[in-house]
């Protein structure tokens, strides 16, 4: 049994790793097919992840909902907009617009998504902006330079920044282009060894973690 | 104006409100707006997975064109919903074993070529560039960000914060002055990121502001007036409900 619970999953990820780390040395029309494929299976099974994690969130609410915690109409409306959007979305068949017209999944997305979603990220500019008041002092070099970097970032990226400091816009697009690349670049070399590394111990079996714990 | 607009206008007005309320204090228009954000959302995502997933790549092809290969991702999927029977949760692990498997091996040799040796070869580029009519010459532009100038700033930039990196060997002597200017460099770069971030959100803001100051047209019945007006009566009677019935301490 601990072969079927434990060796076989190994078993699945060396040699699908091997087949698809090689498939990109193989330029052949049936190699480019298995690609394009395997590329469909994944986005299938990704539907399923999705289903896991909804039902988590349904579960938990739907506990606090029953227990009546603390906050448990705030759920209630969760639970509501979400059922609802659904329905209303499968009505519509997933499509915002039919023949140029909005339908009511349309009018969802464009008067409830868009509003919340972009209002959520732009009050997070007021909080930045506290936090960077409250905690950018320039107590040593690097943090001024780091103060000094942002500042003349925020005034090239604005009209008003570049009437007051008129070389803001060329020095923040050299920042941009010249120096914040290069650190860009150095960290991504870093990164992409480190994802290197980590996916050779995932065939090899040598790191297990995704497999999760419990019994053999 | 269609009518379905003007409804829209108005639920838009009054959420932007509710979320913005925030910047007062935590409150129960901002949690309202902000569970009912979660709930579209993920309501959102659903349908959009149905149609992607289910339709468009599972019902449509096997139905229409009998690709029945397509049932073998949707067992691999059906195996991840064994997590919720306990005895058989096991049988997921290969679905995650297959996902973890092509992931990691689609990512090597992608990741080598095109985010290690592609990112080496541009950081290391001939000092001198061919200039048409001046010949082969040094450039000394900083806005170019090709320029030979910003050739050697640039392989200065990405070999000293690498260094920074290196732990293996001690930060002394040489070494200490090449990781300074690591973290120089860093430094730039974080203060960039958190510029251009600022100015992204502000951005968005304007936007905002943009659609409120559009709902103050007569032609939507100005919901920015009115419920800018009614967010402010439920805050202040909020405030004075919380500070007649202070909280019991305990």
């Amino acid at each position: 049994m601990i072969f079927l619970r434990r060796q076989v999953p190994l078993l699945i990820t060396l040699i699908t790793g091997i087949v698809f780390a090689a498939q990109y040395y193989v330029p052949h029309p049936a190699s480019e097919q298995m690609l394009t494929s395997v590329t469909k299976w994944l986005q299938i099974i990704g539907g399923f992840a999705l289903v896991l994690g909804v039902s988590s969130l349904f579960h938990v609410h739907a506990i606090k909902i029953r227990r009546k915690e603390a906050g448990w109409g705030y759920s209630f409306v969760l639970y509501v907009s979400m059922l609802g959007t659904i329905a209303v979305g499968l009505w519509s068949n997933g499509k915002e617009a039919v023949d140029g017209t909005m339908t009511a999944f349309g009018w969802i997305y464009n008067f409830m998504m868009v509003p919340l979603q972009g209002t959520m990220f732009a009050i997070l500019a007021f909080f930045i902006a506290s936090a960077a008041y409250r905690s950018f002092r320039a107590r040593s070099r690097e943090a001024a330079v780091l103060l000094i970097a942002a500042v003349i970032v925020m005034m090239g990226r604005v009209p008003l920044g570049e009437y007051l400091i008129p070389l803001s816009g060329d020095i923040s697009q050299w920042i941009l282009n010249v120096l914040n690349a290069s650190v860009r670049r150095a960290i991504l070399i870093g990164v992409s060894l480190g994802t290197v590394a980590l996916s050779i111990k995932i065939i090899f079996g040598m790191e297990r973690s995704y497999l999760g714990g419990g019994k053999e | 104006m269609a009518v379905e607009t003007i409804i829209g206008a108005w639920v838009a007005t009054g959420l932007t409100f509710f979320i913005f309320s925030f910047l007062y204090k935590d409150n129960p228009l901002f949690k309202l707006a902000e569970n009912l954000y979660v709930g579209v959302s993920v309501g959102y995502t659903i349908v959009k997975t149905y149609d992607t997933v289910i339709v468009q790549l599972i019902w449509k092809p096997i139905v229409e064109n009998g690709e029945w290969a397509l049932l073998i991702p949707v067992a691999i999927g059906t195996l991840m919903l064994t997590r919720y029977v306990p005895k058989a949760a096991w049988l997921s692990r290969y679905a995650f074993a297959f996902i973890v498997g092509v992931g990691s091996g689609l990512a090597i040799p992608r990741t080598i070529s095109s985010f290690i040796l592609k990112q080496i070869e541009d950081t290391i580029r001939p000092l001198m560039i061919l200039v048409p009519g001046d010949g082969v010459t040094f450039t000394w532009s900083l806005l170019n960000p090709a320029s030979s100038l910003n050739t050697i700033i640039i392989l200065i930039g990405v070999s000293s914060v690498l260094f920074y990196f290196f732990f293996s060997v001690e930060h002394t002597g040489p070494g200490k002055v090449v990781a300074r200017t690591g973290i120089l460099f860093l430094m730039i770069a974080f203060g960039a990121a958190f510029g251009y971030t600022v100015m992204a959100r502000m951005s968005l803001l304007i936007g905002r502001l943009t659609d409120l100051i559009e709902f103050t047209d007569p032609s939507y019945g100005r919901p920015s007036l009115w419920l800018l007006g009614l967010t402010i009566l439920i805050l202040v009677v909020m405030a004075r409900r919380s500070s007649s019935n202070p909280p019991e301490e305990q």
